[in-house]
């Protein structure tokens, strides 16, 4: 069997913390991370930007309705997920939108976090 | 050079340099910080002599060495590679740009300024702060929000456009119309908040009707023969041509039909009239901006709101009601029907789209049912609608008007 686990937390709670405590909370990922990859469970896993970086796109009546922010109806449960490699927002949009599912629910799409070298 | 001369340089070039800053260092953040650093040299050199004949060059080219100062000073503190190779891509960069280039970095500035992935508000503000040279506190002003907020509102954008990757550049031709048409709403939402304000003392805001016009001009320059662009600036010439009509000296609202139209201003409608036949000329389906600027037309060309080609306005909200129907448009087009078939058959059209239920919080609508209630004489409906209408209201002038009228009936 395949899981998605899906991590939840206040970000902005989150981003409050002092540069030590963010660094430990690394250093436990790289651990954990470690952990699974030598376990065999690992698959794919990356850290998201904030939801303020978020992107909504939903397709009604054949156009296209992009908006600000995270995908935020509660009416709507998260049914999969794709990973796309896209030269910008624009065309990661533009794939997005021809997700079957944009016509009936709505796609967020998301920056992955890209940590510097 | 004194200092008021050189300030006005920098509103003028601030968001054309920017546009161009933002190009070649591929960051927003750094393009501001330079272009500050640029204008800061600038009052040192300009005060004691000249300015310089081509001072949108004097200034990129000064905030350009600038951003590679800054990206040097990182490099010694963090020594960061990819600063590094920011750095040297910097330096390729030719400062020497043909005008079409430059054109289309202001071009590329407003397109990703008004990017549908921001919420209405924050690319107006956007729009505001980059190109139009606007301050951080007048953007806060205008939207009277506190400059920390509209701080916070600003950073959080930019940061969007890099972390989200929003791509610096004018949409391709498949995306344009739809991209153009965002970039037009951002533009009538500045002007429709200067000429009557959410709220507040003054009625108009009248910083923000230039700016508006200013940006109109810009863009139809910039992209010639587009009919949604001509109609929109003719729209808000014309409509901003009755400024001086439209209040008293005291700040109270003159209504339409009280308007002196000796205070219009001829010229500006006269630019605003040729601006609306050259909108419907362009060939292609009718826009919407340009059919209201044939509305805004009729009303400049009345001799007296008698007068006015009433028939052929409401026929033009019928063409509005089909090409981009909105309640807002049905309540205009309601007003228009009540001075063709009377006040009883609009309040028919009125209560009809209310039961829809499409105009939930738009707060012109008790007042206009009031306008309808009090010239069919049924007085106390009036009063309802029109202490309904102060309540709905932030706007002083308007308060006062909606009291003026109470008084009348009572």
């Amino acid at each position: 069997m395949q899981y998605l686990l899906m991590i939840y937390q206040n970000e902005v709670e989150y981003a409050k913390n002092d540069a030590a405590t963010a660094q430990k909370m690394m250093a436990e990922y790289q651990t954990f991370t470690q952990g699974i990859i030598q376990s065999g469970n690992f698959k794919a896993g990356d850290r998201l930007q904030p939801t303020t970086t978020a992107t909504t796109v939903r397709v009604r009546d054949g156009k296209m309705l992009a908006t600000d922010g995270p995908f935020a109806e509660t009416r709507e449960q998260l049914g999969g997920y794709y990973l796309v490699e896209a030269k910008d927002l624009n065309a990661a949009i533009e794939i997005a939108a021809r997700i079957p599912s944009a016509r009936i629910g709505s796609i967020e799409v998301r920056p992955i976090w890209v940590y510097e070298k | 050079m004194n200092p008021g001369e050189i300030d006005k340089v920098f509103r003028d070039e601030a968001g054309r340099a920017l546009a161009t800053l933002i190009r070649l260092v591929g960051d927003f953040d750094l393009a501001e910080d330079a272009l500050q650093d640029a204008f800061a040299v600038a009052i040192e050199h300009w005060s004691a002599r000249e300015i310089p004949d081509n001072p949108r060059a004097w200034l990129v080219n000064v905030a350009r060495n600038k951003a590679i100062d800054r990206v040097r000073r990182q490099i010694a503190f963090r020594g960061k590679q990819q600063a590094l190779v920011h750095e040297l891509e910097l330096n390729a960069q030719a400062p020497e740009e043909p005008p079409a280039m430059l054109d289309d970095d202001m071009l590329r500035l407003i397109f990703t300024c008004c990017h549908p992935a921001f919420a209405p508000e924050v690319r107006v503000a956007l729009t505001l702060r980059t190109v139009g040279g606007l301050s951080t506190a007048q953007v806060a002003r205008a939207f009277l929000v506190s400059e920390e907020a509209m701080a916070q509102r600003l950073v959080r954008a930019k940061q969007k456009i890099r972390l989200a990757g929003i791509p610096y550049e004018v949409p391709e031709r498949d995306a344009m119309a739809a991209r153009l048409d965002g970039v037009l709403a951002v533009i009538y939402l500045v002007f429709t908040e200067g000429y009557v304000a959410t709220s507040g003392a003054d009625l108009m805001r009248p910083d923000l009707l230039a700016e508006a016009i200013r940006l109109g001009r810009l863009l139809d320059r910039l992209m010639p023969d587009r009919a949604g662009i001509k109609g929109l600036l003719a729209l808000m010439l014309l409509h901003d041509a009755r400024r001086a009509g439209r209040e008293t000296p005291a700040g109270d609202i003159v209504l339409l039909e009280e308007q002196d139209r000796t205070l219009w201003d001829r010229a500006q409608i006269e630019a605003g009239l040729r601006l609306v036949d050259d909108a419907l000329r362009v060939p292609g389906p009718p826009q919407a901006y340009a059919v209201q600027a044939a509305i805004a037309a009729l009303h400049a060309r009345a001799p007296s709101f008698e007068e006015t080609d009433w028939p052929q306005i409401a026929g033009l909200y019928e063409v509005l009601l089909r090409i981009s129907p909105s309640p807002v448009i049905e309540l205009n087009h309601a007003a228009a029907v009540s001075m063709v078939d009377g006040p009883g058959r609009a309040l028919d059209l009125v209560d009809a789209t209310a039961a829809r239920g499409g105009l939930r919080g738009y707060e012109l609508l008790p007042a206009v049912r009031a306008d309808l209630l009090r010239r069919l004489g049924r007085k106390d409906e009036a009063m309802e609608a029109y202490v309904a209408a102060t309540a709905a209201t932030q706007l002083e002038p308007l308060r006062r008007l909606y009291a003026r009228r109470i008084r009348e009936l009572g």
